[in-house]
This record gives C-alpha cells, sequence and structure tokens, in this order.
C-alpha cells in the first residue's frame, strides 16, 4: 500500500499554525501523526488513558498560552463530553481532529453506535463540526478550522471521514 | 474513618498557599474552589466549576505551556478518584514543575458527605507513587510544616494527600463566569497583549 500524504500535510499544518501540545488516545489513523509529534522538537506529545483528559490539558494549555490539538477516534467523543463543558462555559479554544469509524464499510458494529453519534453529540455540547471526506480537504480543513478556534474561541472538531483513511478489515489469521 | 485525620482543612489550605507568590494554582470542583477562595482570591487562580475529574490535567497543560512557573493543583479526594487515569498520564510524562494536593476527607462532601473509596482503603498516594508520582501523606502539623517548603520546591511530580476529616468545607463562592475567570488568569499570566 502506498503512504498516503495528508497526515504529513496535517502535520504541517499543525506546525504552521503554532501548535504546541499534541494529546492523544491512539488510533489506527492518527498513526503517522502520533509519530511525527512524538519526534517533533517543539511540540509535547501526551499519551492519555482516557480522551477527556486531552479536553482538560488543553483547556490548561490555552490558560498557559499554548495552542493544543486531541487526536482520537469518534469512539472516544463519547468519553469526552462532560469534560467539554470546561472549554463550552470558558470559551477556551481548541482543536479535535477525529477519524471516523462506524460508517463508510465498517467491518465492527460495536462502532457504530458511537461512530453514527459523534456530530450529534459534538454539536450538542457546542463543539462547531468540519467534515472532510477526501484526502485533498484534510490540510485546507485542518488550516480553517485552527483559525476557527483561535479567531472565535471555539472547540472545533475535524471528522475524518472513513473514505479518508480507509475502513480497516479484519481477516483471520491477520497480525497488526 | 481514620482517628488521625486531624488537621484542619481551611487552615491546612491557607498554610500551603500562604507564600504561593507567583505560582499558578487550578482549584477542582466543590470543596477545593472554596478552599481556594476561602483563604484569598488571586488572577493566577483558575477555579473551575464543573470538569469533575480535570482539576489535574488542566494542571499538566498550564505546567506543558509554562515549564519555568510552579503549578499547584487543589483538588478532591472525589474529583481524583474520577481522574485517577491522569496520575498515570502524569507520572509517565513527568512535569517537573507540576503538584498537585488531594484534600482527603474520604468523602464526597458537596454532594451530601457520601463516602469514597478512598475511606474504605483506596490509598490514592500509594497508585500515586505506582504511577510514578512522588506522594506524601500529610496527617499531622509536623508533616505539614514539613511539605509546605516542598511543595515549591520538590522536582514534580508531587502529590500531596491532604488527610482532614470527614467533614465538607466551609462554603465560599468565588466568580463562576468562566470567559471572566479564564482572561484573568491569562492576562495575569501573558499579559494584555494575549488577547489581542
Ligand atoms: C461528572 C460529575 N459527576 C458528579 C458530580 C457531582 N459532584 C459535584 S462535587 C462532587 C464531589 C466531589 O468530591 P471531592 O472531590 O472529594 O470534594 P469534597 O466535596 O469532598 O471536598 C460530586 C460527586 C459532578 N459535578 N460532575
Ligand atoms: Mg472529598
Amino acid at each position: 500500500m502506498s503512504v498516503p500524504a495528508w497526515p504529513d500535510e496535517l502535520f504541517e499544518e499543525l506546525v504552521a499554525g503554532d501548535v504546541r501540545q499534541v494529546a492523544y488516545v491512539p488510533d489506527a489513523g492518527h498513526k503517522r501523526l502520533i509519530e511525527r509529534s512524538l519526534a517533533a522538537p517543539g511540540i509535547e506529545a501526551v499519551s492519555l488513558t482516557t480522551e477527556e483528559e486531552g479536553v482538560a490539558m488543553l483547556a490548561g494549555a490555552f490558560l498557559g498560552g499554548q495552542r493544543g490539538v486531541l487526536l482520537l477516534q469518534s469512539s472516544g467523543v463519547g468519553n469526552c463530553i462532560n469534560m467539554l463543558s470546561l472549554p463550552a462555559e470558558c470559551r477556551i479554544p481548541m482543536l479535535m481532529i477525529v477519524t471516523m469509524r462506524g460508517e463508510w464499510g465498517e467491518f465492527n458494529p460495536w462502532q457504530i453506535t458511537m461512530g453514527q453519534g459523534t456530530q450529534a453529540s459534538l454539536e450538542a455540547v457546542g463543539v462547531l463540526v468540519n467534515r472532510v471526506e477526501s484526502a485533498a480537504d484534510v490540510a485546507p480543513t485542518v488550516r480553517a478550522s485552527l483559525a476557527l478556534a483561535y479567531n472565535t474561541g471555539r472547540v472545533v472538531a475535524v471528522l475524518l471521514s472513513q473514505k479518508v483513511i480507509g475502513a480497516k478489515m479484519f481477516k483471520k489469521g491477520d497480525t497488526k | 474513618m481514620s482517628a488521625s485525620r486531624t488537621l484542619d482543612r481551611r487552615a491546612s489550605v491557607a498554610q500551603l498557599l500562604r507564600h504561593r507568590g507567583e505560582s499558578l494554582l487550578v482549584s477542582g470542583l466543590g470543596g477545593p474552589t472554596s478552599d481556594a477562595y476561602g483563604v484569598g482570591d488571586h488572577p493566577l487562580t483558575f477555579y473551575l466549576w464543573g470538569a469533575m475529574g480535570g482539576a489535574a490535567m488542566v494542571g499538566l497543560g498550564i505546567a506543558l505551556a509554562q515549564p519555568t512557573r510552579r503549578v499547584i493543583v487543589l483538588t478532591g479526594d472525589g474529583e481524583m478518584l474520577m481522574g485517577m487515569g491522569s496520575l498515570a498520564t502524569i507520572g509517565v510524562k513527568k512535569p517537573a514543575n507540576l503538584a498537585i494536593v488531594v484534600i482527603d476527607n474520604g468523602l464526597y462532601a458537596e454532594t451530601g458527605l457520601q463516602e469514597a473509596h478512598t475511606a474504605r482503603g483506596v490509598d490514592l498516594a500509594a497508585v500515586a507513587r505506582a504511577c510514578g508520582v512522588t506522594a506524601e501523606v500529610v496527617e499531622t502539623q509536623a508533616q505539614l510544616d514539613a511539605v509546605e517548603p516542598r511543595l515549591y520546591s520538590a522536582p514534580g511530580p508531587l502529590l500531596v494527600n491532604l488527610k482532614v476529616p470527614s467533614v465538607a468545607s466551609i462554603l465560599e463562592l468565588p466568580a463562576r463566569d468562566g470567559p471572566y475567570l479564564r482572561s484573568r488568569f491569562r492576562t495575569a499570566l501573558l499579559g494584555p497583549d494575549c488577547h489581542l
């Protein structure tokens, strides 16, 4: 499989946007972005035990004068909901980059509930949502979403469609 | 309940914060926010009124952004139990400038004095140590006196498990408006140009 260009393009947008803290719970779709963040000297990459930790941490980042991004998969959005009351109530900006599961060609039925509920849940707690359906739109959407978040003091989520990251297929005997 | 819980809660917090200087303080919802305000308001205090479980991680984000400043988190045992995973995250990240004070009354006092796991054998200091966070248990005045300077000078991450009687904090209500609390903290820390 050829290596897709969008994760590196996305990472360059984070650097250009002066993002200094990257918090994550791993998802296969974020693999490259996590590796780039861990290797970048000017970025604090923080592995979390649960996604809501990242929401609280990035609120702290803003209070301390830095910009931050949370990398998560759609199921992790469910873990964030009450913690999102903090940036919502305090008008603290941050960017969430959500790799979608439970839609386009999904294999695992357990991803459907939260995948189908992701956008509605985020919007229910005041998060602004931008969806990306093609690889070419990833970098421009991240750039625009960072601007939206930090110009207006809002939490913005970029949802990366399974069309972009590719549906994960499992076959018996696969190694990962 | 431990018979050794004799330290006065508000007085202990007052002692720990009396020489806070320009250190940055985050207080967790309920009792800890009451205590932080009750011992003296400060623009470099960020009071949480919700986001239960989040206080320590707000502290981590500030600590990473401001590595030359001491960051103190004042939280409750109930809140720390909800955010127990964050002790692992903090223990792995090892911010040298972060200290967490857990006001441990063995209760969810704010919601009607219900017993918490901390009153039933769960040891937050041991959890912290297992996560790579230095932890000190404070139950006596002598221990409080000893920990006070270390709160500001010991290499972090540090957790102080402050055992206090199983009662509620005395209610003191600071400002609740989120954008105000956010902006006064950022103005005091970063200067007025941070809003431009
Ligand atoms: C997510 C969530 N669950 C429950 C509550 C209700 N609640 C508010 S304060 C609190 C207890 C906090 O206990 P602790 O941190 O030990 O502080 P104490 O009141 O004992 O000082 C609870 C359960 C809440 N605000 N948010
Ligand atoms: Mg308590």
